[in-house]
């Protein structure tokens, strides 16, 4: 709350240590790109960017709760930021790829060459 | 307008007289849903990219052998370095911005001043490095071909190295003045020359027997590909590009067209045409979110400096910019794991 006068700093440099081991993990992964992660797939996806997206919502979630103080803010506000955010994002995914990926078949299977 | 912002005003009303909307002041109340919109915004942005990439899921390009520069590391395939060192930057500069913010609830001048000086540094360091970073992609290591069919080739050797057009290409006695305005009418000019043409690059394959073409199509091991006798089944491997047999290259480079160096919006050397379209888009629409960032916190800077918000007794506003600079940082996040982890 915008009460709140005492000091954070720990909190701060504890979520900068977060995001930066996190940051070391990704690249770290980015670049071996373990066959294991990388060839496995769950869900039309590999595992290995599973795990980039999972990584890459924690870090949003301590960015937005801790550096933009959402958690001190009070829960209408959360709310109303955050749910619609998150609902439009996973929608507009959803239809995008999905359609994409019919685009991808159409093209695929097509008597016509288009890049030759 | 008598917002919470104002000095002395004492009471926690918006203009209108009512009580505080969901606890915020109307300023930060609209920063986030600013924030909300932007969000938005970029959303599309990267389910655009998704959306072309899905489309083209088997041609696209693979973000490390794109990326792989390096500050005073020649030659060196360094991929992911750069940008992670990017990320830490633009992640540290929102350290330092909330830690000012932090400084401005204890109305603790100096200090908001160094935290507020150093995050515009990060800024700076940030956008500088972004500006690096295109001056790679569009200047290009290697250069390809691109055939009639609007398909990429690149040229790699028979260790499955990528080679660049300089190291083989012939050069022929043959002359291709450029046009420009001052040689033809006010109208006529045209874009700048490749620095072989096509026929050059087809004589230097030829006369070099090692070098072999790798196509835009990402290899998937199945019976049917492990028959196919056109792709050279020792160079390419399961998920990466797939390099064709001497015989099927020279074939295909016969249907050569144009040869492409660096990167533009119309055509580039990494592949699909829509990878760089979008990556010009995307990082430079946060790349100028960062600068306007930048700007908005040297302006604040000098606020703080000369005492506004010491004597409305608030540093509110800084907490404000504050918002704005995370969710630029928030934004980066999300180019970087779409961009160049994906």
């Amino acid at each position: 709350m915008s009460h709140a006068h005492e000091s954070n700093t720990k909190r701060i440099w504890t979520v900068f240590g977060i995001l930066s081991v996190i940051t070391i993990v990704e690249v770290i992964f980015g670049i071996i790109k373990p066959d294991s992660l990388h060839l496995n797939s769950f869900l039309g996806l590999n595992l290995l960017n599973w795990l980039f997206i999972i990584l890459t919502g924690v870090k949003a979630y301590y960015i937005v709760y801790a550096f933009m103080h959402m958690e001190g803010e009070r829960a209408t506000l959360r709310n109303s930021v955050i749910w619609p955010l998150i609902f439009l994002v996973i929608y507009l995914l959803f239809i995008l790829l999905t359609e994409a990926h019919y685009i991808f078949g159409v093209f695929k299977n097509s008597t016509i060459k288009w890049n030759f | 307008m008598d917002t919470v912002t104002t000095a002395n005003s004492g009471e926690k009303i918006w203009g209108g007289g009512e009580n505080q909307p969901m606890g915020a002041s109307y300023g930060k109340l609209m920063m986030w849903f600013f924030i909300l919109s932007d969000a938005l915004t970029f959303s599309g942005f990267l389910a655009a990219y998704g959306f072309s990439r899905f489309k083209f899921i088997e041609t696209w390009p693979l973000a490390d052998e794109v990326f792989t520069h390096f500050p005073f590391m020649h030659g060196v395939s360094a991929p992911m370095y750069y940008v992670a060192f990017m990320t830490f930057i633009l992640i540290f500069s929102s350290v330092t911005m909330v830690l000012a913010v932090d400084a401005g609830h204890q109305l603790k001048k100096d200090k908001v001043v160094i935290y507020l000086f150093l995050t515009i540094i990060g800024g700076l360091i940030f956008v500088g490095s972004q500006a690096w970073e295109w001056k790679n992609f569009i200047k290009g290591e290697y250069g390809a071909v691109e055939t009639k069919g609007g398909s990429l080739l690149q040229f790699v050797d028979k260790e499955g190295h990528r080679v660049a057009l300089a190291d083989f290409a012939a050069t022929l006695p043959e002359e291709r003045e450029q046009l420009e305005r001052n040689k033809g009418k006010w109208f006529m000019d045209e874009a700048a020359l490749p620095t072989y043409s096509v026929a050059e690059v087809q004589a230097g394959f030829k006369a070099h027997p090692e070098i072999l073409i790798r196509t835009e199509v990402i290899y998937e091991d199945s019976s049917a590909n492990e028959k196919d006798t056109k792709i050279n089944h020792e160079l390419t491997k399961h998920k990466h590009k797939t390099v064709l047999t001497r015989e099927e290259s020279e074939l295909r480079l016969n249907q050569a067209s144009l040869v492409v160096e660096g990167a533009n919006l119309t055509r580039n050397e990494y592949g699909s045409k829509l990878f760089a379209d979008f990556f010009f888009f995307i990082t430079g629409f946060h790349g100028f979110h960062v600068f306007s960032g930048v700007v908005i916190n040297i302006i604040i800077f000098f606020n703080v400096l000369i005492g506004t918000y010491e004597k409305r007794r608030s540093y509110e506003m800084v907490e404000k910019v504050g918002l704005y600079w995370h969710f630029v940082d928030l934004v980066w996040v999300f180019v970087f794991t779409v961009f160049y982890l994906i």
